[in-house]
């Protein structure tokens, strides 16, 4: 017997929930044979706005867990990710033809993400050992730096590899605490939107991770301008580097971004590390007196 | 209930007339679509700005918590155009420091919850001392409760007796009675507790929805309810009530909302805070947030603004 076909409304993960953009606007994506596929939201400044409210309301509950607790998220994550590999292999061949090669690649990315997340959920409880510090001094009292969240990171996620270039900045991010705002790649949605599925059954608190879709000349001027992000990293173009920079001026916020244009090699050793991390920590140095 | 109580609700309810409450639920939910931008929302904000009773009702209130709060009120951000709120709205025992940190002849006016807030279970004269002493204090304004028991057990000759002599003790204070929506359970009963409260009030005191004390506060459908039992009154008597709404109301949108409701409801004669009143901690500062969003362009993080009330 023939069924109907049921199909997927795509949906944003924003806030632990699953929502349509509140400009109700999509935009379609076609399958690897070129037919329709489904419609992604066109998220807005709005969404924006509201996905910084839930980070921020998510953001002191994350930072207070332990470090040893976010590890077993993140690893969590990647067990997710591990049991539905076929399926977002399947999803980073959306809107591409699908050739053997390309296929191959697709599955050889879920497994580059996974380990990533597995290769950050270590360094989970390890990286305050790197970074923090007990500093020299020269009178009888201790002085240490220690690290701590920046607060709400926005993710500018590079169009391709869309699911590695995505889970590279927002893991290093939340590992520390962080929560994160982050925009998918335009041009393949679809990985972000099952990424999002995944999160919400890790054990990740709602609001940790925002992943918002949607077109980035729409987007990227309120990431420079919101005043609540505390940092943008990720990959930006020219002109989109410019206004991040001149709206980051003006919200005192960080910036970390590369070239669109630059080659990166987001499967190599040197896309992932302890640098990442750093990206959006502060440091707090504070003194106490030897044997009070 | 009991047939006696049953049939003085009946003769109340024929009085005021009933309310439809579907009717109700939709009129409030069309309130929500409105779409309000750029030079009106500037003004929406600013006037929901001067329609704040600034309050803090915690049993962890000090004279210096109070006094800050105070400041706030006068001056709730840098920016200069914004304008004072309306009121404070403190517990009696705070009204004396409230009145020194705000000066004698102060634009914002002084609040004070008497007659036993919340709950109103206490003696009349004990209610009516608490009246006279926050009075004596410097408020301008008493929010007393009404005797809910009393109402539900039918004896409405009851609770207006109360609300006449609690008037009284005000002097030339304005009176908000508080109704406490949320323990009258039925928007009929709402609209009748308006009325009765409304029949013994002046011109210019108010109506207010709930202590914000229990779980269900300010709602559009319960705002809606006693801004039409004001329309009604007024249509008949001459008399202008106001109303604040009280609990609940949080961001700027709501806010918003709320004035589109007393806008198409009562014109623009209520859109102003002689008439109209909001009662909130934390939503000054998300006025001020939206405010400044506004004029810069940029969404603004909470920790630009100076502590919220609902911290103190």
């Amino acid at each position: 017997m023939s069924r109907l076909p049921i199909t997927k409304t795509p949906k944003v993960y924003v806030g632990g929930a699953f929502i349509r953009s509140e400009s109700s606007r999509v935009y379609p994506i076609a399958t690897a044979a070129g037919g329709f596929f489904a419609n992604i939201p066109q998220c807005t400044r709005k969404d924006v706005r509201n996905a910084v409210e839930a980070s921020a309301k998510a953001g002191p509950g994350w930072a207070k867990r332990t470090a040893y607790n976010r590890g077993q998220i993140l690893y969590r994550l990647g067990e997710m990710l591990e049991a539905r590999a076929a399926e977002m292999t399947e999803a980073l061949l959306v809107g591409a033809a699908a050739s053997p090669r390309r296929r191959a690649a697709a599955g050889a990315e879920v497994g580059a993400t996974i380990d990533r997340l597995i290769h950050y959920a270590g360094w989970a409880d390890k990286y305050e050992q790197l970074l923090g510090n007990v500093n020299p001094v020269a009178a009888p009292y201790f002085n240490f730096t220690v690290t701590e969240p920046m607060g709400v990171v926005g993710v500018l996620a590079p169009e391709t590899p869309a699911l590695l270039g995505l889970v590279s900045l927002v893991a290093p991010a939340i590992v520390s605490g962080n929560t994160v705002v982050a925009l998918a790649s335009g041009k393949f949605p679809y990985p972000a939107i099952l990424l999002g599925e995944m999160l919400a059954t890790s054990d990740l608190p709602g609001g940790v991770v925002n992943l918002l879709t949607g077109f980035r000349k729409e987007i990227v001027p309120t990431f420079a301008t919101h005043t609540h992000l505390r940092a943008v990293v990720g990959v930006a173009d020219a002109g989109e580097r410019r206004t991040l920079q001149l709206g980051a001026a003006a919200s005192v916020k960080r910036t970390r971004l590369r070239h669109s244009d630059e080659r990166i090699d987001w499967n190599s050793d040197g896309a992932q590390g302890l640098e990442a991390i750093r990206d959006t920590l502060e440091f707090k140095t504070t003194w106490h007196p030897i044997g009070a | 209930m009991n047939a006696g109580q049953s049939a003085s609700f009946r003769r109340l309810f024929d009085q005021v007339g009933p309310v439809d409450a579907v009717g109700i639920e939709e009129r409030a939910a069309k309130f929500t679509t409105r779409s309000i931008k750029k030079a009106s929302k500037l003004w929406g904000l600013r006037t929901a700005v001067s329609m704040v009773d600034l309050t803090t009702l915690e049993g962890k209130d000090t004279p210096g918590k109070v006094a800050s709060l105070c400041q706030k009120a006068v001056r709730p951000h840098d920016d200069a155009e914004i304008p004072p709120v309306a009121a404070v709205c403190v517990y009696p025992a705070m009204v004396k420091h409230a009145r020194r940190a705000l000066g004698a002849d102060a634009k914002v006016r002084i609040a004070s919850v008497a007659t036993a807030f919340p709950a109103g279970q206490t003696r009349l004269s004990t209610r009516l001392s608490e009246v006279h002493a926050a009075v004596a204090d410097g408020a301008d304004e008493i929010d007393m409760v009404i005797n809910r028991g009393a109402f539900l057990a039918g004896e409405f000759s009851e609770v207006q007796d109360e609300i006449v002599a609690v008037r009284e003790a005000c002097g030339r204070a304005a009176l908000k009675v508080i109704l406490e929506v949320s323990e009258l359970e039925t928007y009929d009963n709402i609209r009748a507790a308006s009325f009765l409260a409304m029949e013994v009030l002046r011109d210019g005191d108010f109506i207010k929805t709930s202590t914000g004390k229990t779980s269900l506060n300010a709602t559009l459908g319960n705002n809606q309810v006693m801004l039409e039992a004001i329309r009604d009154f007024f249509l008949n008597t001459g008399r202008a009530i106001a109303m604040k709404p009280a609990g609940g109301i949080r961001t700027a949108k709501q806010a918003l909302q709320f004035l589109v409701a007393v806008k198409e409801t009562l014109g623009d004669a209520w859109l102003n805070n002689r008439r109209y009143r909001f009662g909130a901690s934390s939503l000054l500062n998300d006025l001020l947030r939206q405010i400044e969003k506004e004029k810069t362009g940029a969404y603004q993080a909470p920790y630009y603004f100076t502590e919220a009330a609902e911290s103190y």
